[in-house]
C-alpha cells in the first residue's frame, strides 16, 4: 500500500493491456494446434487461471496460519482476500474446461480427475466463504474461519488423490510432464505471458479485496462507537 | 491428569447421557433404516444393479446420518451452559474433543454394526464373507466422519443457522473419505472380494492428517 492511488490506476491499466495482448497473442502468435485446431487455444487461459486459482488456495492456507499464530486481523483479511479471488479463478476454470471439453471429447463434462478436482474446490471454499458469512460473533470468526481454511486446504492433496484414483481422462501436463510431452517454443511464451498477466490480475483484485474488507472492519468499529458514544449520552449505563 | 484419562472421562460423560437419553441413537438408528428403505423406492433396483449401488448407498446414509447426529455435539452443551466448565476444566483442549470423536465414532459404529446385516438383507447382497474387511473400512471412513464432524460442529455451534451449516461445511471435506469408502466397498463386494491397498490407505491416511491437524488446532477450537 505504499503506492500512490495513481499507480495502481496505473497498475490495472496495465493488466488490462497486458490481458488484451494475452488475448491477441493466443488467437495470432500461438501456432494452430495439429489434432483440436484452434479449440486449444483455450488451454492457454483455462491452465493459466488454474494454476493461479491454486496458489490463491496455497496464500489462503498459509494467511490462516498467519492469523492463528499472530491473531493480526489482517491475516484474517489476507486470507479471505485469496480465498474469495481463488474462487473466482476456479470458478473461470470451470466454465472454460467444459467449453474446450464439448468439441474434443464430445461432452460438456465427465467426472474425470482434475474437473472432479476442481469442483470439490469449488465447493470447499464456497463452504469457506458461507462459514464467514454465517458466524454471527466476530472475534471467533477469523479463528473459526482460519482453522477451516487450514482444514480446507488439507483436504486438497486428498481429494486430488483420490479422484486421480479413481478416474483420469484429462490431458495430462503438457509442461515437464515427461519425454514426450512439452510445448512448442511459440506455445510456451504465448503460456507465459498469459500467465503472468493474470498472475498481475490476481494480485491486484487480492489488493482490492483486502482493502474493502479493511474499510469493513473500520466501518464497523465507528458504528461500535457511535453506538456506545450514543448510549452513554443517554445516560444509560454502559457495560463492556 | 493424562490425555488418555481425561479423554476417557469425557467419552464416559458421552457415553452416560447417550445411555439415559437415547436421544442420538434413536435418531441415526430410524434415519438409516429409512434411507434403506427410501433408496429401495427410488430406484427399485434389480439385483445386479443392487450390487453396483449398494456401497454408495451405505455410504451416503452413514454421512448423513452423521451430519443430522454430529449438529447436537457441541449444541447440547450449549443449550445447557456446559461447555464452559468444559473449557475450565484442567485439561488438554484436545482431550475434550477427542472424547467427543470417540463417543460419536462409537454411535456411528454401533449403528453400522446393525444396518450391515439389515442393508444385506434389503438389497440382498450377501456380505458374510467379508463382514470383518468390510466393518474395518466403513470404521476407517466413520472415524474421519467422526474427526471432521466433531471439529466442524464445534466451530458451527456460534454461527447463524448452524443446522443447515454443518452439512455444508462437512460433505465437500469428506468427499476423499466417500470416494475411497465406496471404492474400496465395491471390491469388498465384487466377484473378488479383495480389497485395494490405496483405498484403505487412503482412508488411514484421512484420519491420521485430520487427528493431528485437529491435536495441533484444538486449543483454538475450544477457547472462548
Amino acid at each position: 500500500m505504499m503506492l500512490g492511488k495513481a499507480a495502481w490506476n496505473l497498475a490495472w491499466w496495465a493488466v488490462a493491456i497486458g490481458l488484451g495482448f494475452a488475448g491477441y497473442a493466443i488467437f495470432f502468435i500461438a501456432p494452430r494446434e495439429l489434432t483440436m485446431g484452434s479449440i486449444q487455444r483455450i488451454f492457454y487461459f483455462h491452465a493459466a487461471t488454474g494454476i493461479s486459482a491454486y496458489l490463491c488456495f496455497f496464500l489462503s492456507f498459509l494467511a490462516s496460519i498467519g492469523y492463528l499464530a499472530s491473531r493480526q486481523p489482517r491475516w484474517d483479511w489476507m486470507a479471505v482476500s485469496t480465498a474469495e479471488v481463488g474462487l473466482a479463478f476456479d470458478t473461470v476454470v470451470l466454465i472454460t474446461g467444459p467449453i474446450w471439453a464439448k468439441p474434443v471429447w464430445g461432452t460438456w463434462w465427465v467426472w474425470d480427475a482434475r474437473l472432479t478436482l476442481a469442483f470439490i474446490v469449488e465447493l470447499l471454499y464456497i463452504a469457506y466463504l458461507l462459514l464467514r458469512r454465517l458466524s454471527t460473533e466476530m472475534d471467533r470468526r477469523g479463528m473459526i474461519s482460519a482453522v477451516f481454511g487450514i482444514f480446507a486446504f488439507l483436504d486438497v492433496p486428498l481429494a486430488y488423490f483420490s479422484v486421480r484414483w479413481w478416474r483420469t481422462e484429462h490431458p495430462g501436463p503438457v509442461i515437464a510432464g515427461g519425454p514426450n510431452s512439452g510445448l512448442d517454443p511459440r506455445m510456451w511464451h504465448v503460456f507465459a505471458f498469459t500467465w503472468l498477466a493474470l498472475l498481475a490480475l490476481m494480485i491486484l483484485m487480492i489488493r482490492d479485496r483486502y482493502r474493502l474488507e479493511a474499510m469493513r472492519q473500520t466501518v464497523s468499529e465507528w458504528k461500535a462507537e457511535e453506538e456506545l458514544g450514543v448510549e452513554m449520552a443517554e445516560g444509560k449505563e454502559v457495560t463492556q | 491428569m493424562s490425555l488418555v484419562r481425561s479423554a476417557s472421562t469425557v467419552l464416559a460423560k458421552e457415553l452416560r447421557i447417550e445411555l439415559r437419553t437415547h436421544d442420538l441413537t434413536n435418531t441415526i438408528f430410524f434415519f438409516v433404516l429409512m434411507i434403506a428403505g427410501l433408496f429401495s423406492f427410488a430406484f427399485s433396483p434389480t439385483a445386479a444393479e443392487s450390487r453396483r449401488i449398494l456401497p454408495g448407498l451405505v455410504w451416503m446414509a452413514f454421512f448423513f446420518a452423521g451430519t443430522l447426529m454430529l449438529q447436537l455435539c457441541f449444541v447440547r452443551e450449549q443449550t445447557n451452559d456446559t461447555l464452559a466448565a468444559l473449557r475450565l476444566a484442567p485439561i488438554d483442549p484436545f482431550a475434550i474433543l477427542l472424547g467427543k470423536i470417540l463417543a460419536n465414532f462409537a454411535f456411528l459404529a454401533a449403528t453400522e454394526i446393525i444396518f450391515v446385516p439389515i442393508f444385506s438383507v434389503f438389497y440382498n447382497v450377501s456380505v458374510g464373507e467379508v463382514i470383518g474387511r468390510l466393518l474395518l473400512v466403513l470404521f476407517l471412513g466413520t472415524f474421519g466422519l467422526a474427526v471432521v464432524g466433531t471439529v466442524f460442529s464445534a466451530m458451527a455451534a456460534q454461527a447463524r443457522m448452524r443446522e443447515l451449516l454443518l452439512p455444508l461445511l462437512l460433505l465437500p471435506v469428506l468427499a476423499p473419505v466417500l470416494i475411497a469408502g465406496v471404492e474400496a466397498t465395491g471390491e469388498l463386494l465384487a466377484a473378488g472380494h479383495s480389497v485395494g491397498q490405496m483405498w484403505v490407505s487412503m482412508l488411514a491416511g484421512f484420519d491420521v492428517i485430520f487427528t493431528t491437524a485437529t491435536w495441533l488446532l484444538s486449543g483454538y477450537l475450544v477457547e472462548e
